[in-house]
């Protein structure tokens, strides 16, 4: 497989919520573009036939039922947001 | 007597026998950390005040009769991943260095009913990413036996803390080896149990499919005393399995042992695979029989591992966004994810979620995220086989000894390949123990004995035979 792009790499960092530097987008590139040369060895393995895994150990259909039970406290929740407001997370301006 | 030095079922006969207090053991642990700690870096937090507390409460129970089981009293090292109320919880990361848990892991909440101490949290690579210790945010943990080279990772703190006697034992968790590789570069025992057996609530999810916590000890009975604590059923762990304890022995003479072949080929260190075929020999003079068995299918272990892994981190690192908690910066909504995950994650884990993230986009889902799932089906139908042979596979932990610091840390696959023993172990969701078997040039060398699904209990007795006739478990050449 051809090296990732710079457009590529823009790309997945923007869908990854991370802010690069020009630097680190170099860098990246050629390490997620070996990493991914390497796992490309998976195509010489025929799984025609194959299914996929779903749960390892073969568990379906995990179900509970629906009783309701003392939740965290707002209080307890809250402490390690960065910003609060009257009980509430504080986010900034969505739009202007 | 340096009571650090003791094992867990050492300290608990001492303690039963009131030879010695749960204080005076803590005490010594916590004198043990405040002497090397600098040195080694395994702990991120340490809790004098606390463990103490504990010690005292557990002192004045054992007075009364009313010790709560047959470890109350006994200090345990927690990996910082792993959530305990009202402490830290790093995760060796920048992001979460201010994170206190609101609330304690299942495994915290078990040992808390035995009556356990609790002395710190230790070091680990960030968000448990990396094969080394050396990507934490709080620097490097050193190998207590060489203190110029790596206690292994991601758990290298609960190793290192176990080698150095700054602990009498210690919970680690792992993903891709992250239990196994680090006891096994420190010379200490590892277990991985079966997917599904410990639960994962609570422990701070990397790659889910595949994380399992399990203990890291000074012997193989000190593995299975903390395991029978930490495993069960748990409904917070949709994952989780209703399977009851068996400790039913296999007689020696009745017991298989597989030898797959595939795992003493290429890049194993000659030494290292000296010490790990004398070791094969003692399994067959204990009375084993020993079988050749074929895993063709583990060489693709590591492209599955590098595909699934980093598809799951995508996913579960996104709640990292700088709003809920954690480390934030930025001026509006979308440059505060942006930024706070820019600047408070580091390379190796921003690496994985971009990896991720690129294997389930859209285009390339097929060809690598359900590519790998098939791929993963073909390795465990291997072990499938392999376990209608023989009873356990024994294979090397790792194929180098510890291996030097920034030795591997400018290329991430050379990195990679430290865990190549023990990935497809995590693939295939078995079980595996690591125990030390020997040296390679004065470095401690792993031997992993792996067990089919839920034989936990199984691969624990074959080691502890092991331990009980050989002087491998415990010794040491070195003094810190």
């Amino acid at each position: 497989m051809p090296k990732l792009s710079k457009d590529e790499v823009e790309h997945i960092a923007k869908l990854s919520r991370l802010a690069l530097t020009d630097k680190e987008k170099e860098k990246f590139r050629e390490q997620i573009s070996s990493i991914l040369d390497y796992v490309k060895e998976l195509d010489k393995v025929d799984t025609k036939n194959t299914e996929p895994i779903a749960n390892i150990t073969g568990l379906t259909d995990i179900v509970r039922e629906d009783e309701i039970k003392p939740s965290m406290s707002r209080e307890k929740l809250l402490k390690n947001a960065p910003a609060k407001e009257n009980g509430y997370i504080k986010v900034k301006r969505v739009k202007e | 007597m340096e009571l650090n030095k003791l094992t867990i079922k050492e300290a608990a006969k001492l303690l039963k026998e009131k030879k010695i207090t749960s204080l005076d053991l803590t005490k010594a642990c916590f004198e043990r950390i405040n002497k090397l700690n600098k040195k080694l870096n395994a702990y991120i937090s340490i809790f004098e005040k606390e463990g103490m507390g504990q010690a005292r409460a557990s002192d004045q129970r054992r007075v009364r009769g009313l010790s709560k089981s047959e470890i109350d009293g006994i200090p345990l090292a927690i990996k910082d991943n792993i959530n305990i109320e009202g402490s830290l919880t790093t995760c060796g990361s920048s992001i979460l260095s201010n994170y206190t848990s609101s609330f304690d892991a299942t495994v915290i909440e078990k040992l808390k009913k035995t009556g356990a101490v609790f002395l710190g949290k230790t070091n680990m690579d960030e968000f448990a990413m990396g094969s080394s210790t050396e990507t934490s945010y709080f620097g490097p943990t050193k190998n207590p036996w060489d203190i110029s080279r790596v206690p292994g990772g991601s758990s290298g703190g609960s190793a290192a803390a176990v080698a150095a006697d700054m602990c009498i034992g210690a919970l680690g968790s792992d993903t891709g080896g992250s239990i196994r590789q680090p006891a096994s570069l420190c010379g200490t025992v590892g277990l991985k149990p079966t997917y599904g057996m410990v639960s994962r609530y609570g422990l701070v999810a990397m790659a889910s499919s595949l994380d399992q916590i399990g203990p890291i000890t000074k012997t193989v009975e000190d593995a299975k005393i903390l395991y029978k604590i930490i495993a069960g059923y748990d409904p917070m762990d949709s994952t989780s399995v209703k399977k009851a304890f068996s400790d039913q022995r296999l007689a020696v003479r009745n017991t298989k042992i597989g030898v797959p072949k595939e795992y003493f080929v290429k890049g194993m260190d000659k030494e290292v695979e000296k010490v790990i075929r004398e070791a094969i020999k003692d399994f067959e003079k204990l009375g084993y029989k020993i079988v050749e068995v074929s895993l063709p299918y583990s060489r693709y272990a590591l492209a599955v591992y590098y595909v699934i892994m980093p598809s799951e981190v995508s996913s579960n690192m996104a709640r990292y966004d700088g709003i809920k908690y954690g480390m934030s910066e930025g001026q509006n909504l979308l440059d505060v994810y942006m930024k706070s995950r820019a600047e408070g994650l580091g390379d190796e884990v921003k690496r994985r979620i971009m990896l991720g993230t690129f294997a389930l986009s859209s285009g390339y889902y097929d060809a690598y995220y359900l590519k790998a799932k098939k791929v993963q089906t073909k390795i465990k139908e291997d072990f499938d086989k392999a376990f209608e042979k023989a009873d356990c596979l024994l294979t090397p932990t790792s194929p180098t000894v510890a291996f030097k610091i920034n030795e591997k840390t400018s290329d991430p696959l050379t990195m990679y390949l430290s865990d190549i023993f023990t990935v497809p172990i995590n693939i295939a969701g078995v079980p595996a123990i690591s125990i030390p078997c020997g040296l390679a040039n004065n470095m401690p060398v792993g031997l992993q004995i792996i067990g089919p699904q839920f034989g936990d209990q199984a691969i624990l007795n074959i080691a502890q035979e092991y331990e009980q006739n050989t002087g491998q478990i415990g010794q040491r050449n070195w003094n810190i």
